[in-house]
């Protein structure tokens, strides 16, 4: 009978959140969790959840995989309901990752880049066997692992930047030239998606989408639904200096920089607009944090887009409006969520319904 | 990155209204957009709040947008003050709102939030509703794309709704739409109710009180101005209908508890199995229970 009298709402909620803290803290003799801790030891966790929280912030990020007890969707969630409290005061100007900070930088166009191959930290090789010895590290064999490599490493032999792999490209040929920037970058946290809409709110809205959904659209354009066909031109994590105009000279400053992963893929090549010669297609993905898989999905989906935009869409994964309002990881997680609250009433209004209809063709003898 | 950056160990110190102030400006420019015109659904940019999308974070906005210290705030889900929602989206009021007078009943307050019910006391021109909707468009269970959904309400083209609603007669001899019944406001824009079943639809017209409907998840605002049109979609010789609450011989179920027979009842299985009815207003159900309670509905 408690069912329809919903009382006690107060005393059930924070009976939930006491049990919800509890299963965080109940095994009272583990060592609670550091936030360095999940910043640094699982800082692909944490890449994500800067990233589809859409706010940089790595050690607010560790601070909310920790409160939500590792539930990404639910970090992410924390980070933007928290950036929902602060104004946004400027807006950056275009920033150049041709002078990102590299830590890893491959190309799979071609075997010889500018700069060179540069595999960095990757799993891309590793075979997936358990390392057993790890379930017991102890901080000596930790920082032994940490002196190794640093003693090995060779000094200062590495560039402070890359040149861009498209770049070489471009200059044959065989790539759109850049052109002038056309329009103020769509501000997806100012302004909502009313279709059609230009690329760049496309491009924002999928630089924080929650990476399984990105993956999923992009995989169904990889295996059949959609002719992408892509070759990563270049993928690049590192550090990008973040650019801001002075407040007082306006001359642009560094004033911090961020972990990124960018990516471009190079696509079928299309016939040149009024007979200019046909050229290579491209697509762009961006995001913060370390996350290669989304870097390409989002990159391979900016291709797919931008031929729906322009010849109408063939497929799911070309279609903006189908795209850019799934893969918000907040949005979607929230409304599957919110099945678990009470519908009764529309329930209720659902029965009125069947019982209405059913009684209608018992009279007529008829049946649907 | 800065690995030297401590994070601040006090709780965060949250503004009035939790939203930063250029945030609850814009939707208040929103909220006076969709008055202009009403039934419009009126595009904003819908913020993240701390509760899941689908909880009533567009109503919420809405709320926090236009609530100040001079406010009596009632907050209502299912038709109760004091399920787990109710309760949580009105003790985050209280949090962010120091000085927001709360109250269960009906008539004391100021700004009523909803999620699937409309009081069943009349309301009055001193009050706002804001309704929690998950679905804007109702044009959405017929055409998928926003972008022709747009033209469509643009033109004022909802034959397509009216062909499911014909539709469904042909193959079950009712209409099938039970709750968040597509109505047409001022004579234009057929907007999605949010989701209230058809008994608190006639509510909405010509109300007293303005109401406003926000959709976070979907980015949307829209409002039934005061003394405005409010048709639910129907065919000349076929009626609109409320929900039907009378047993097998056409005698209408009362409440349980206060035994009114002219209110939203939701059914559910008493400790003996039986089928028991009772109000889903639970602060029009408390009141018609107290002896002296003078302004039954």
């Amino acid at each position: 009978m408690s069912y329809v009298a919903i009382k006690g709402g107060k005393a059930a909620i924070d009976g939930a959140a006491a049990a919800t803290d509890y299963m965080r803290c109940m095994n009272a003799v583990d060592e609670p969790i550091k936030l360095s801790v999940i910043e640094d030891q699982l800082r692909l966790l944490t890449s994500r959840v800067v990233s589809e929280g859409g706010l940089y912030h790595p050690k607010l990020a560790a601070l909310a995989l920790k409160q939500f007890q590792g539930d990404t969707l639910e970090a992410a969630f924390a980070l933007r309901a928290y950036r929902s409290t602060k104004p946004r005061l400027l807006e950056t100007p275009l920033q150049d990752t041709s002078k990102m900070r590299c830590i890893r930088r491959i190309s799979s166009a071609f075997k010889d880049i500018p700069g060179g191959q540069m595999l960095g930290a990757t799993f891309d090789y590793a075979l997936r066997l358990l390392r057993l010895d790890l379930a017991n590290e102890d901080p000596a064999a930790f920082r032994l692992v940490a002196k190794n490599f640093l003693s090995h490493t060779p000094e200062a032999d590495l560039p402070d930047s890359f040149p861009k792999v498209l770049d070489a490209l471009r200059a044959e040929g065989l790539l759109p030239p850049v052109g002038a920037i056309r329009e103020q970058a769509f501000d997806i946290t100012r302004d909502p998606l009313v279709f059609p809409v230009p690329r760049s709110a496309a491009l924002a809205t999928m630089a924080r989408a929650e990476t399984g959904s990105l993956l999923a659209m992009a995989y169904s354009n990889m295996r059949g639904y959609g002719d992408v066909h892509p070759t990563v031109a270049e993928l690049r994590v590192g550090y990008l200096p973040v650019m801001l105009p002075h407040p007082v000279t306006g001359e642009l400053m560094e004033a911090g920089e961020v972990l990124m992963t960018e990516c471009e893929v190079v696509a079928m090549y299309e016939s040149g607009k009024d007979g200019d010669m046909p050229v290579f297609t491209l697509g762009y993905g961006a995001c913060f944090g370390h996350n290669e898989v989304k870097a390409i999905s989002m990159a391979i989906i900016d291709r797919a887009l931008q031929k729906g935009m322009r010849d109408g869409p063939d497929n799911p994964s070309e279609d903006p409006e189908f795209v850019l309002l799934h893969v918000d990881g907040v949005d979607s997680m929230g409304f599957a969520s919110h099945y678990k609250m009470p519908h009764y009433v529309t329930f209720q209004s659902d029965m009125d319904r069947l019982r209405t209809t059913q009684g209608k063709l018992r009279e007529t003898g008829e049946t649907a | 990155m800065n690995s030297n950056y401590e994070l601040p160990l006090e709780d965060a110190g949250y503004s009035f209204g939790f939203l930063d102030e250029y945030a609850k400006k814009e939707v208040r420019r929103c909220i006076l957009k969709a008055i202009a015109i009403p039934g419009y659904q009126t595009p904003y940019a819908s913020r993240e709040m701390p509760m899941g999308r689908g909880f009533g974070t567009g109503g919420l906005q809405i709320t926090l947008s236009l609530i100040g210290a001079q406010d009596t705030l009632k907050v209502i889900d299912q038709g109760s003050d004091d399920s787990v929602n109710a309760v949580n989206l009105r003790q985050f009021v209280q949090l962010t709102c120091p000085g927001v007078e709360v109250t269960e009943k009906t008539q004391e307050a100021t700004l009523l939030q909803s999620r699937h019910r409309i009081p069943e006391k009349p309301l009055t021109e001193a009050q706002i509703l804001i309704l929690q909707v998950p679905y804007p468009d109702a044009l959405v269970v017929v055409e998928p794309s926003e972008a022709r959904r747009k033209i469509m309400h643009a033109e004022a083209d909802y034959s397509r709704l009216l062909v499911k609603l014909y539709e469904d007669i042909v193959h079950f001899n009712e209409i099938t739409i039970s709750h968040r019944y597509p109505t047409r406001i001022n004579g234009h824009y057929v907007i999605d109710p949010s989701p209230i079943p058809r008994w608190d639809v006639p509510k909405l017209h010509q109300s007293k009180a303005l109401v406003l409907l926000g959709a976070g998840r979907e980015k949307k605002i829209y409002a039934v101005p005061p003394y405005t049109l409010a048709e639910p979609l129907v065919f000349d010789d076929i009626a609109f209908r409320v929900e039907d609450f009378r047993d097998v011989n056409g005698v209408r179920h009362a409440c349980r508890c206060c035994a009114s027979t002219v209110s939203f009842l939701d059914e559910f299985s008493d400790d003996q199995g039986r089928v028991a009815y009772q109000c889903s207003d639970s602060a029009y159900c408390e009141e018609q229970q107290q002896p002296h309670s003078g302004s039954a509905a």
